[in-house]
């Protein structure tokens, strides 16, 4: 053994070690050296414990060892989104794996490239209900692209490798690869090159050329356009973030953006239009619905995105371009569909724009913009500002400004504080915007600041965070702060389960069943329990100096951020509404909200 | 707008479109686990599944073929297609009903298989066996006390056999499920396949 491991650290220092006889832990452990992993996300337990050996016994992967599964894969999630690279994590066996499922189902709503090593039950027992056993493969098996089950060591070697390929090309998402203890131990032979690929994955990235040329007549004609963009953009990689910007250019149109897709289009350009949907902006939702041609890039017309899907942008042409072609065609029928990588497709339409010495349509276009700019005379983030109660919004506002000069990320968990962070916090980079958009798991945001961190450690890292969410992963404070990770969990502390409050108001009578967080605990306390720093922030007028307190630290910190307790977040799409009949915040007063949402009954959820 | 949406979080909508009933053919990998993706698949988004065949059809390149026949909106037969397409064993999903409309045949070749046991004495016996031959279903076990039936064709005409066998003693039936191709010289994959 000790041999065999000098053997391999020989190599190592050379090139390739392909075809040198190793166990499947070491395989395990030269796949992830092989495919660039610095860090690892894990927690160890019986079934992986051979693996554990080997992560002792070399220094090329560092492993973060979290609190809790779930931790360690929301913070591989916000590792990957943030860097770009695949989000690594092993857990042990049975609860390990069970553990990982919500995370696991997070990166597939989110396509969040991950790869998530599982130690089985030895493969004799496998059935047999041994201790820690439960049939990962099957559990995991609707909430990855891919898994696998290793029954020979043979094998081991190609699907580890296939598992970073599916993970990381076409739409990225997570893979399972359960590898039984005994295969951990058995000896094969290390391979690189023979990649054990199935044959039938071959993900699309050219589009089609005749439906690029479609699109591209289809812009130029365009009298009210716009350029509905989405995480995709962010998947596809710098590259697709330049091009959108350059077609953007190029052509003068606006752009708005899912939640996921924060950040490719900067958000202090004046073609911004903010986010659209349930909580997007006026102008942004006003734009989808009276537009002539909508180019959705990388987005996928989700419910919160569309309002009513018979009202939605009824009179335009919708281009959609997509790797994913189950996206299509899925939620709204498209008019012309282009599957392929964003940044190739973009690329081949500004060529052909280019190459056809096409035209914006300057005249209409202008009227476009001149109609655009009285919608966002609306205001439609405007709120009430209050001098003696700290306004969730003016919080993130001046969150904002404070980390303005710093290299800021922010991770979200789910709720009011997700949307107010969205609104008011201008992202002009790409994965610097770490949220759960499509499974919306509350304690993603700490975590996934976590992973975040580890990528980026001179970083500045916040989780902005609900009172409710943030105890929903509170345990990997032991985390940070034996890993040195100084994230800083700002809460915005309304006392409640601030959406859940709001729908009960808006659909329930107001009748407020427990979404009140009764029993909050001290978090300045617990902070200090942890070994970490707690603040906390009452007035208005403190909150400048206490946030940059904050900043200033060099260690974890929990910020009690006390907030209005009742603001809703708007504005708003109420339920079977369309996009161009929003609830705007400075109009809304009781009796709005109350007709907000027709009495038919509440009876069906 | 109309008033007609209850309160909730989600917009809920009444689909008017008709469903229409289609023959796919999937080619995957024959490895452990394919056919649950498939048929989690089917349960997990909601579609409908009225058969479903597999078994390997060409053994050394361990690819097996699996005839699904769904009904559902023309939408979500593009949305069946497409999420089979997305999983990572298969190598193609081919709608043999479009195929056979665009061919100017009315469905393709479709074909099950149902044993029928069926036990009986004196009139109905006899009666059972005149049916058979009828129908061209074969003997392929029988005692003096029963018979059993090998019946071959199409899954109207196979449940119309089970149907009168049903008066005269009818025990059991096991059905294999549709296997289907599209008529023509054309194989699953085109020429070169």
């Amino acid at each position: 053994m000790s041999a065999n491991k000098q053997t391999t650290d020989t190599i190592l220092a050379g090139a390739s070690i392909s075809g040198v006889e190793m166990n499947g832990a070491e395989m395990v452990l030269q796949a992830f050296r092989d495919n660039g992993v610095e860090h690892v996300f894990g927690y160890p337990g019986g079934a992986v414990l051979p693996i554990y050996d080997e992560i002792f016994q070399q220094d090329d992967v560092e492993h973060i060892l979290v609190r809790h599964e779930q931790g360690a894969g929301h913070a591989a999630e916000g590792y990957a989104r943030s860097t770009g690279k695949p989000g690594v994590v092993v857990v042990t066996s049975g609860p390990g794996a069970t553990n990982m499922v919500t995370a696991l189902t997070d990166a597939m709503m989110d396509s969040i490239p991950l790869v998530c090593i599982t130690g089985q039950v030895p493969t004799h027992l496998i059935g047999n209900d041994a201790f820690q056993e439960c049939d990962t493969v099957g559990i995991t098996r609707p909430c990855t692209k891919h898994n696998w089950l290793v029954k020979s060591i043979d094998d081991l070697p190609g699907i580890l490798h296939e598992a970073f390929h599916v993970a990381t090309t076409g739409r990225p998402g997570p893979v399972v690869v359960d590898i039984p203890k005994d295969i951990q131990f058995a000896k094969g032979l290390y391979t690189t090159g023979q990649r054990r690929y199935h044959k039938s994955y071959h993900p699309q990235r050219e589009g089609d050329a005749h439906a690029i040329r479609m699109a591209v007549q289809a812009l130029a004609s365009a009298k009210k356009p716009v350029l509905y963009t989405g995480g995709g953009v962010i998947n596809s990689g710098d590259g697709a973030t330049a091009k959108l910007r350059e077609l953007a250019e190029l052509t003068g149109f606006p752009v708005t953006s899912t939640l996921m897709g924060l950040g490719a289009y900067p958000a202090s350009s004046d073609k911004w239009l903010g986010m659209l949907g349930m909580h997007g902006t006026y102008e942004a939702n006003m734009v989808m619905h009276d537009c002539d041609v909508m180019f959705c890039i990388g987005a996928r017309f989700d419910d919160r995105i569309t309002g009513r899907t018979d009202a939605f942008s009824p009179d335009s042409i919708k281009i959609h371009l997509d790797i994913d072609p189950s996206s299509i065609n899925k939620n709204i029928e498209v008019d012309i569909p282009i599957v392929g990588d964003i940044e190739y497709v973009l690329a081949a339409i500004i060529h052909v724009w280019k190459e056809e010495q096409r035209k914006t349509d300057i005249p209409a276009v202008k009227d476009w913009w001149r109609q655009i700019e009285k919608w966002r005379g609306r205001k439609s983030l405007a709120y009430r500002k209050n001098d003696d109660v700290i306004m969730p919004q003016y919080a993130i506002e001046r969150l904002y400004e404070a980390s303005k000069n710093h290299d800021t990320y922010i991770t979200t968990e789910v709720g009011q504080h997700q949307m107010w962070a969205a609104q008011y916090f201008g992202f002009d980079e790409p994965n610097h915007w770490m949220t759960s958009g499509g499974l919306g798991t509350m304690g993603y945001g700490f975590p996934a600041a976590m992973g975040v961190q580890v990528a980026h450690r001179d970083a500045l890292v916040i989780d902005i965070a609900g009172d409710a969410s943030i105890q929903m992963m509170l345990q990997e404070l032991s985390t940070c702060v034996q890993f040195d990770l100084p994230v800083k969990i700002f809460i915005l502390n309304n006392q409640y389960m601030g959406m859940v409050r709001q729908w009960q108001q808006l659909l329930h009578g107001n009748r407020l069943s427990n979404s009140y967080s009764e029993a909050l605990p001290d978090f300045v306390k617990l902070a200090e329990a942890y070994g970490a720093v707690g603040l906390s922030c009452e007035k208005p007028g403190d909150l400048d100096d206490k946030i940059a307190e904050m900043i200033e630290v060099q260690k974890p910190v929990i910020f009690d951020c006390r907030v209005a307790s009742l603001t809703n977040c708007f504005p708003m799409i109420p339920s079977g509404k369309a996009h161009n009949e929003m609830l705007l915040g400075d109009e809304v007063d009781d009796e709005d909200i109350d007709k907000a949402i027709d009495e038919e009954g509440a009876t069906l959820v | 707008m109309s008033n007609e949406q209850p309160k909730s979080a989600y917009f809920l909508v009444q689909n008017g479109e008709q469903e229409v009933t289609h023959t796919l053919s999937v080619l995957v990998d024959d490895e452990p686990g394919v056919l649950a993706r498939v048929i989690g698949l089917f349960s997990g988004r909601g579609y409908n599944i009225e058969s479903l065949t597999v078994s390997e059809t060409e053994h050394e390149s361990h690819l097996s073929r699996i005839t699904i026949v769904t009904k559902g909106t023309p939408r979500v037969l593009e949305q069946i297609k497409n999420q089979l397409a997305r999983i990572v064993p298969v190598h193609a999903v081919k709608d043999l009903t479009t195929i056979a409309l665009e061919r100017g045949n009315d469905k393709p070749l479709e074909r099950e298989l149902a044993l029928v046991k069926v036990c009986s004495t004196g009139e109905n016996r006899l009666e059972a066996l005149r049916l058979a031959d009828a129908f061209k279903a074969e003997v392929v076990d029988a005692t003096t006390d029963h018979f059993i039936f090998q019946m071959t064709g199409r899954t109207p005409r196979v449940e119309q056999f089970v149907s009168v066998m049903g008066p005269l003693g009818l025990v059991e039936v096991c059905k294999t499920g549709v296997a289907a191709v599209s008529r023509g010289p054309e194989g699953m994959m085109g020429e070169d396949a």
